[in-house]
């Protein structure tokens, strides 16, 4: 059985930080970051984690398939919100895949995207689709080079047997303790090596290596590559590569340093589905993951990728973009500033545990009521039908609340509350088939939103609990946003 | 089969504190003034009253849970007191009990204290706090004003009403609260303000701008309830009577069925109907001679003047910047400042507006007295949020 990818899918938040932006607010203190200062760079809103970017590109990536055919849900990131708390397995939650799954989190490495993606096929041939996820939301220290180069990000891919819009032609990993960067553990931030040193010993030796073990082990001539992925931030450097490697310059692909920045783990596979939204069938797609080793998966596009129906992926957030120049805000949302909150910010924002597992459908995968006997859609799902004409008791099933199509009914926007990114924008968000929330807007432009605007829920975090570390998810409604690019 | 409330329960007297930001004051303060003024009106002995509801909203910052505070606070002699809390409506559910319980013939004297002391939270506005377990992790982020300035966007979006004659009308409320409030030595603030001053303040939660919202106040309100007999045994001659008591209280409907377009109070509707049958008014708007309404928000006061059939439905801009509700207009609303200006001490609130109709039919408010209105007053107190809460209609009278 021929195993590759079945879907694909993307999300790159819709800030963009300009990187002249951050030079202007740095370059007293570093003003080689001029070399840096082109283009722009996606950050997450303050209420997106690791997590949440990984929901929204599966959401992307699972539209048109059936959820409950996927068997396994792998989650790759070095950005994770929780060391001991399946990452993956929160996002399983909110994608409503079921509790018969395996899950999994991998990380430890900027190669844990593409270490996973092998995982994840090598799985699948077992039978089943596996998700395969990978997210990033990089901090980095203020007025660093990786400030500037870094990106917030997810891709997500269904892998599996019968029929791909892309094969695995076959894949080749090298191990090999090369600390370009580590953060160890208790660390906020990354500390780099050398960047000569990085490029002469380990990315032009290394991945030239893989590669051509790659070639030797697949019988591939590399002459045949039609699109060369490789992630490294670094100018020129790819070039290089692939002339060692003897691919053809043609074929390597932008690396997306100029629009989103370099999403770590995820960045390979982001750049493996931008290349599928552009490949012909019969198409060769090189990509390598670089981290104390290199990964290099050979994937050849079948007829069906021609087929395959048009979704957000990598193109689509990549239009979908809000052009950001307060550097001071990036710095609030990413905790890289002590700000004054106020005394709104101070409540106590305990989390019971207990609550949030009995209620998880709810919470994290928005499941409401339809009421069996008078077909009224309800939020929360209740004991008794909220229609006035009905109140039957006992009668409702699950319905899933997080695709249906919404509209503003009310709205405000809301300076005295605490946000971390104010005014608070929120409102009453009736959705079309019934039921309605009161619901949080996010990535929302208060002065655009009006009454009967289309809204789209989006997985966010609602609150972080500082005082205990604790992270708490639910939706939000994006004003003026049906998903698309 | 129920008779209702009409003529059962008069009022033997009332008292209120000041209200503001009272930097000298501790809640069982407020509490003894306000108490010392009613049982001084009343004109009885303390021990005659046999039992005492307490209204505080915001507990977790104030006296604390239970009767005990307000049984301390006035050494009341080992009788019932409990404490009743129904969010910005609390003032008017002891009002409830302490009512309900002279006409039920359980007691011929019964008390009714609100008092909230807000001013010792360090919020200018009410107090940011946590709303539950589980609502805590699914309820928007929302305030007080900006749950009360979605009437805004709804009610223009379904009377296709423009942005600025909204705004407009919203600004002649608050001036017209300021100038009433003004006149009023109790009142929290006693400022007059133009239109172009509320309408150039800065936004609190669009459209609401500063001037839109009402004050965050200490304060303490009570009255003394007996039966119309034990009143008149007292020598009370002119009597003012409780002519209605309602409350209506949100089901979940208007949060989550799609019926309610939000632009409107269903509750208000709903208890104002059921308190005009009560009262035996049929047209509220010849009949009643003043109102006192929940004007926590402008817009909120302005939705309720249809929500309390007096101005045709999609026309309360109109009647308001006629100046119908103005203090010399047809029906004088807020005569006495209102939340806007009176203040806005939670467990006080409804028991303030009583006390306000109450000085008006006794002829008793001073210069803010209206001698020819209609000799019945209603109060109209609100808790909660449009999308769900709580409101309490009395309408008084004398008798």
């Amino acid at each position: 059985m021929e195993t590759g990818i079945l879907s694909f899918g993307a999300y790159i938040p819709r800030l963009r930080l300009q990187r002249k932006a951050v030079l202007e607010a740095n370059q007293w203190l570093n003003p080689g970051l001029r070399g840096l200062a082109s283009g722009e760079r996606a950050i997450a809103n303050w209420d997106e984690d690791a997590v949440t970017l990984a929901v929204e590109a599966a959401r992307d990536c699972l539209s048109g398939f059936d959820r409950g055919a996927v068997r396994g849900l792998f989650l790759a990131s070095t950005s994770f919100p929780f060391d001991d708390r399946q990452n993956a397995g929160i996002a399983a939650e909110a994608l409503n895949l079921g509790g018969d799954l395996s899950a999994l989190d991998m990380g430890g490495s900027q190669r844990a995207g593409t270490s996973g993606l092998i995982t994840a096929l090598q799985a699948a041939g077992s039978g089943g689709a596996n998700l395969m996820l990978a997210a990033e939301k990089r901090r980095a220290k203020a007025a660093s080079p990786q400030e500037m180069t870094y990106g917030d990000g997810a891709a997500a891919l269904l892998v599996g047997g019968g029929a791909p819009v892309a094969r695995l032609i076959g894949s080749h990993s090298e191990t090999v303790d090369f600390v370009d960067h580590y953060r160890a553990h208790g660390s906020d931030f990354d500390y780099a090596w050398e960047e000569r040193w990085i490029r002469d010993e380990g990315y032009l030796k290394l991945v030239p290596q893989a590669l051509k073990a790659l070639f030797a082990k697949t019988g591939v001539d590399p002459r045949t590559i039609a699109h060369l992925c490789l992630p490294m931030a670094m100018p020129r450097v790819s070039a290089s590569i692939a002339k060692i490697a003897g691919i053809p310059e043609a074929s390597l692909r932008d690396n997306l340093q100029a629009k989103c920045g370099e999403v770590g783990a995820a960045h390979p596979l982001l750049l493996l589905i931008h290349a599928l939204e552009q490949a012909k069938p019969g198409e060769r797609i090189l990509i390598a993951g670089f981290g104390q080793g290199v990964d290099a998966l050979l994937f050849e596009a079948t007829g069906l990728l021609a087929k395959f129906a048009p979704r957000r992926g990598v193109a689509g957030s990549l239009k979908r973009r809000k052009e950001e120049t307060n550097y001071q805000r990036y710095l609030a949302f990413n905790d890289l500033v002590a700000i004054e909150r106020g005394l709104r910010a101070e409540v106590d924002k305990q989390t019971a545990l207990s609550t949030l597992y009995r209620k998880r459908k709810m919470l994290l995968g928005l499941i409401g009521g339809r009421c069996t006997a008078c077909g009224t859609l309800q939020f929360p799902k209740s004991n008794m039908c909220v229609n006035p004409n009905c109140n039957a008791v006992g009668t409702q099933e699950d319905q899933p609340f997080a695709d249906l199509s919404g509209r503003v009914m009310s709205y405000t926007s809301d300076n005295l509350t605490y946000s971390p990114d104010p005014p608070q924008v929120y409102g009453m968000v009736q959705f079309e088939e019934g039921g309605r929330m009161m619901a949080d807007f996010t990535d929302a432009d208060p002065a655009t939103v009006e009454v009967g605007m289309p809204v789209r829920m989006v997985f966010r975090i609602k609150e972080v609990d500082n005082a205990r570390g604790f992270t708490r998810y639910f939706w939000k409604a994006t004003p003026g946003d049906r998903g698309e690019g | 089969m129920a008779t209702g409330i009409r003529d059962k329960v008069a009022i033997l007297g009332m008292g209120c504190s000041k209200f503001g930001e009272r930097w000298d004051s501790e809640a069982d303060d407020l509490i003894v003034e306000a108490f010392q003024e009613a049982i001084g009106d009343a004109g009885i002995e303390r021990n005659r009253i046999e039992a005492a509801w307490l209204a505080t909203a915001i507990e977790e910052m104030h006296v604390g849970k239970s009767g005990i505070p307000l049984a301390v606070a006035l050494r009341l002699p080992y009788i019932p007191v409990t404490r009743v809390e129904n969010y910005c409506a609390s003032g008017s559910e002891a009002f409830r009990g302490a009512v309900y319980a002279v006409a039920s013939g359980a007691c011929d004297v019964a008390l009714a204290l609100g008092v909230e002391k807000l001013k010792d939270t360090g919020y200018g506005g009410l107090p940011q706090r946590s709303r539950g377990v589980l609502n805590s992790m699914y309820w928007a982020n929302l305030s007080a004003p900006g749950s009360f300035a979605q009437l805004a966007s709804a009610y223009r979006a379904k009377h296709g009403k423009a942005k600025e004659d909204l705004k407009r009308a919203m600004a002649h409320i608050s001036v017209k609260s300021h100038a009433n409030g003004a006149k009023n030595p109790k009142a929290h603030l006693r400022n007059e303000v133009s239109a172009e001053t509320v309408l150039g303040a800065p936004i609190v939660a669009e459209p609401l701008g500063l001037y839109d919202c009402c004050g965050v106040s200490d304060g303490a309100a009570c009255a003394i309830v007996a039966t119309p007999e034990i009143a008149r045994g007292l020598g009370k001659r002119d009597l003012v009577a409780v002519k209605a008591l309602q409350l209506a209280v949100s089901n979940g409907t208007e949060a989550q069925h799609a019926s309610w377009d939000g632009s409107y109070f269903a509750t208000t509707r709903i208890a104002a109907k059921r308190a005009y049958a009560e009262a035996g008014i049929k047209d509220p708007r010849a009949e009643l001679g003043f109102i006192e309404v929940h004007d926590c928000f402008s817009v909120t006061e302005l939705v309720t003047m249809e929500d309390l059939h007096i101005s045709p439905v999609g026309h309360a801009i109109d009647d308001v910047l006629d100046g119908f509700y103005d203090a010399d207009g047809g029906i004088p609303c807020q005569i006495d400042g209102g939340l806007k200006c009176f203040g806005h001490p939670i467990g006080a609130s409804g028991l303030r507006m009583i006390y306000e109709i109450y000085l008006q039919l006794l002829g008793r408010a001073g210069p803010r007295q209206r001698n020819d209105a209609q000799p019945l007053g209603l109060t109209h107190n609100l808790g909660g949020f449009p999308h769900q809460n709580v409101c309490s209609i009395a309408i008084l009278g004398r008798s």
